[in-house]
């Protein structure tokens, strides 16, 4: 036998608001029962998309289809209305004679008031002022790795890897932060006047990527690469961090080192350039 | 339906005498009627905007709910919540409270994941909806004051998608500050100074996590919410755009009227998407930070991609050669162009894209009727090719990924997704064009062999409205 279509459709309208009923109850349920991530997140869609299915169906089967028309009225105004907005604006405007003067000192006051407002912009931080240009390094200061121990050449194997940071008190890893590698031997190719900056195969580099700053984390140690994760810059270590591809047009500035009398690895003077990505005022 | 006359009665006394409280006080009765009787068209691809409006919302409820866990603050704490691997580690109180809110918090997982993916959603659901405008010439006059602020509601939510994924302060969204950071300093003149006043002091600075939450919580949203309010008033007031076709014309709009039916559809859409909204956050994992570590500036992440709509500059950032222009003891970095300028000219062609076509055209007139895209060749082979030039610079966003999967070199991926990104945008804008053309031609000859059918039967039917077939 079959049903009527109203009678359907009231039945099908009905059957997707019960479900809403349950699952919103049972989601209740769930959720006072100390919760659980995705039966809430099903509950919940299954209670909503039987909002939408109930909803949905009675418009389209019981609501008035889309023939309806609506004229169009034509946005523009009247001529006339055009025409009094303009003389209601510009009401009285004639009984001043220095007008244009008033108006022009009202427009210049309004831009001081403004440029005024724009001061405390300045307050938001402090001016570079040369901050870009060094780090903590300074001559005589010491390696040391993330937990504070410092480092000597023979704790390094061959190939090995490790990110070092200025001593002191602080240790936050800012600008300061330098990759540290122990290269075999020979196959560093110093630029010139940097000779002396290498200590037992160990060299060093600002971690930071002349790209986009991020820390050029990986060291490809067959070919003595360094690969910046980001956007896939490649520096030579061994020809002076040269970018070799990718977007990186420097190269990684070079930490000069030195081997303090207790053996332990020590730079000879900050960096010899600013680390990190470019600006309008570096040369 | 019968056996509820009492309830319904009832029903209508309280609508009644509610309305009439509020006609006696405010008025506006005929205000009421006309709103009702709005006619909206019906059209699948007009839901596109009402699929981001309806995500917004999502975002909105779903937002409110965070912010009463966040804390925008790089304190320093140790974590002790229920994640056992990061048990005793010491992190920033924002990310700590963004792991909390995942573990510790009823529900809170379900809302950040579906907070997440509302935002994926609604970018998604603009530039679907962005494209539907483009292609169809809705965006002429005079709805080229609209097109200007829906423009300017896609900035809006990229800039506060990036600010709200930057907030969890992990490390993949650390490492994007960082770059963030290095984008606005390469900026000419202003950049050093411009990176220290936004984020309080050189990188990293414990700052920029309040000034973003300001940004992200009120700032964008309270634009967002004006803007769009500009965006629906103007809607009601220029009415909908229609496609041609029989008694659709220029002067009129052919559809539903808003109560009951349209108001009907729209609630059912709302809560179709809150559904699948729902789902997705309650099934689909999304940005597990906990895993991600706490951000260490000297650390950082392999494999690391943005947020979908990030992906075309995350690409382009890829993909440009190591060029940059030194001069006169200054430089304009490598990063400006491809996260500054391209960008910049992107979002200036949006704006001002109708005023180029109307200087090409000389089309100066009122349209109300949609242009289909195959009867605009031109247009739709443009726009196919600049789509086709932002998803290879999305695809390259990935170019490691891509790389690493098929097992090939990143270096080769790299140059063959150089030149793609400038050749395939042309074959593609120029076959679109030779395609819209065949078909529009096959349109036509349908056209005449229906007109000599009606003829040879005799009837004396009118031809067809040309825009109605195909």
């Amino acid at each position: 036998m079959s049903r009527d279509p109203v009678d359907r459709l009231e039945l099908s309208v009905g059957a997707a608001f019960v479900t809403t009923i349950v699952a919103g109850a049972a989601l209740a349920v769930v959720y006072w029962r100390g919760g659980q991530t995705q039966l809430e997140g099903i509950l919940l869609a299954v209670a909503l998309a039987g909002l939408s299915v109930g909803i949905g169906l009675w418009a389209k089967h019981a609501m008035p289809g889309g023939e309806a028309v609506e004229e169009r009225e034509p946005l523009r105004s009247s001529d006339e209305d055009r025409a009094e907005a303009i003389s209601g604006f510009e009401e009285g405007e004639v009984v001043l004679g220095r007008r244009t003067m008033l108006l022009r000192l009202l427009g210049l006051g309004t831009a001081t008031v403004g440029a005024a407002l724009l001061f405390p912009v300045r307050s938001l931080g402090p001016r570079p002022n040369g901050d870009l240009s060094h780090t903590r390094w300074r001559k005589g200061r010491r390696l040391v790795r993330a937990d504070g121990t410092p480092v000597r050449p023979v704790d390094l194997d061959v190939d090995g890897v490790v990110t070092v940071f200025p001593d002191g008190p602080d240790r936050s890893p800012g600008d300061s932060q330098t990759i540290l590698i122990k290269l075999p031997a020979g196959v560093n190719q110093p630029r010139p006047g940097r000779e002396d900056w290498v200590q037992s195969g160990c060299i060093a580099y600002s971690k930071i990527c002349t790209h986009a700053g991020c820390p050029v984390g990986l060291y490809e140690a067959d070919t003595h690469r360094l690969v910046c994760p980001c956007h896939q810059s490649l520096f030579d270590v061994v020809d002076g961090a040269r970018p070799s591809f990718g977007p990186a047009t420097r190269s990684l500035p070079q930490l000069p080192l030195d081997v303090d009398p207790q053996g332990y690895l020590v730079a000879r003077s900050d960096y010899t350039e600013p680390v990190g990505p470019a600006w309008w005022g570096r040369s | 339906m019968s056996g509820t006359k009492g309830g319904k009665k009832r029903h209508r006394l309280l609508t009644r005498r509610g309305a009439e409280f509020i006609d006696d006080r405010v008025g506006g009765a005929r205000f009421v009627r006309e709103t009702l009787g709005k006619v909206f068209p019906d059209h699948f691809s007009f839901m596109l905007g009402e699929v981001a409006l309806y995500s917004f919302v999502v975002l909105v409820l779903t937002g409110v709910f965070l912010t009463l866990f966040y804390e925008p603050s790089s304190r320093d704490v140790v974590y002790h919540g229920r994640y056992a691997p990061l048990h005793g580690v010491h992190v920033t109180a924002a990310y700590e409270s963004a792991v909390r809110l995942s573990w510790d918090v009823r529900s809170g997982l379900l809302m950040r994941q579906v907070h997440h993916w509302a935002a994926l959603v609604f970018l998604g659901a603009i530039v679907a909806h962005l494209g539907r405008i483009f292609f169809t010439g809705a965006f002429r006059k005079p709805r080229d004051l609209n097109w200007m602020v829906g423009v300017t509601l896609l900035v809006l939510a990229i800039l506060n998608g990036f600010a709200g994924y930057s907030l969890l302060d992990d490390l993949l969204s650390g490492t994007g500050l960082r770059i963030m950071y290095s984008v606005v300093e390469s900026i000419p003149f202003i950049g050093d100074t411009m990176a220290f006043w936004i984020f309080g002091g050189e990188y990293p600075s414990e700052h920029i996590l309040g000034r973003l939450f300001v940004v992200h919580v009120l700032l964008v949203p309270a634009l967002i919410v004006v803007l769009l309010s500009v965006h629906l008033g103007l809607i009601v007031r220029q009415k909908h755009t229609q496609f041609a076709g029989p008694g659709r014309r220029e002067d009129n709009v052919v559809g539903s009227k808003l109560w009951p039916t349209y108001a009907a559809k729209s609630i059912s859409l709302f809560a179709a998407v809150a559904s699948v909204l729902v789902l997705l956050g309650g099934v689909v994992q999304i940005n597990p930070v906990w895993l991600y570590g706490p951000y260490d500036p000297a650390q950082v992440t392999t494999a690391a991609q943005p947020d979908w709509y990030m992906g075309w500059l995350e690409g382009a950032l890829r993909l440009m050669p190591p060029w940059e222009v030194r001069a006169l003891g200054h430089t304009i970095p490598n990063l400006f162009f491809p996260a500054v300028l391209l960008p910049g000219l992107t979002f200036l062609a949006l704006y001002l894209w109708p005023f180029l076509e109307r200087r090409i055209t000389h089309d100066r007139e009122i349209h109300h009727l949609l242009d289909r895209p195959r009867d605009r060749p031109a247009r739709t082979g443009l726009g196919a090719a600049a789509l086709t030039f932002y998803i290879v610079l999305f695809v390259a966003g990935s170019q490691d990924v891509i790389a690493s999967t098929a097992g090939i070199s990143v270096n080769g991926l790299n140059w063959v997704l150089r030149f793609t990104a400038l050749i395939l945008p042309v074959i593609v804008g120029r076959l679109v064009r030779r395609w819209c053309r065949d078909l529009a031609a096959g349109d036509e000859h349908e056209e005449e062999a229906e007109a000599l059918l009606a003829e040879a039967e005799g009837e004396g039917d009118p031809a067809p409205d040309p825009a109605l077939s195909g």
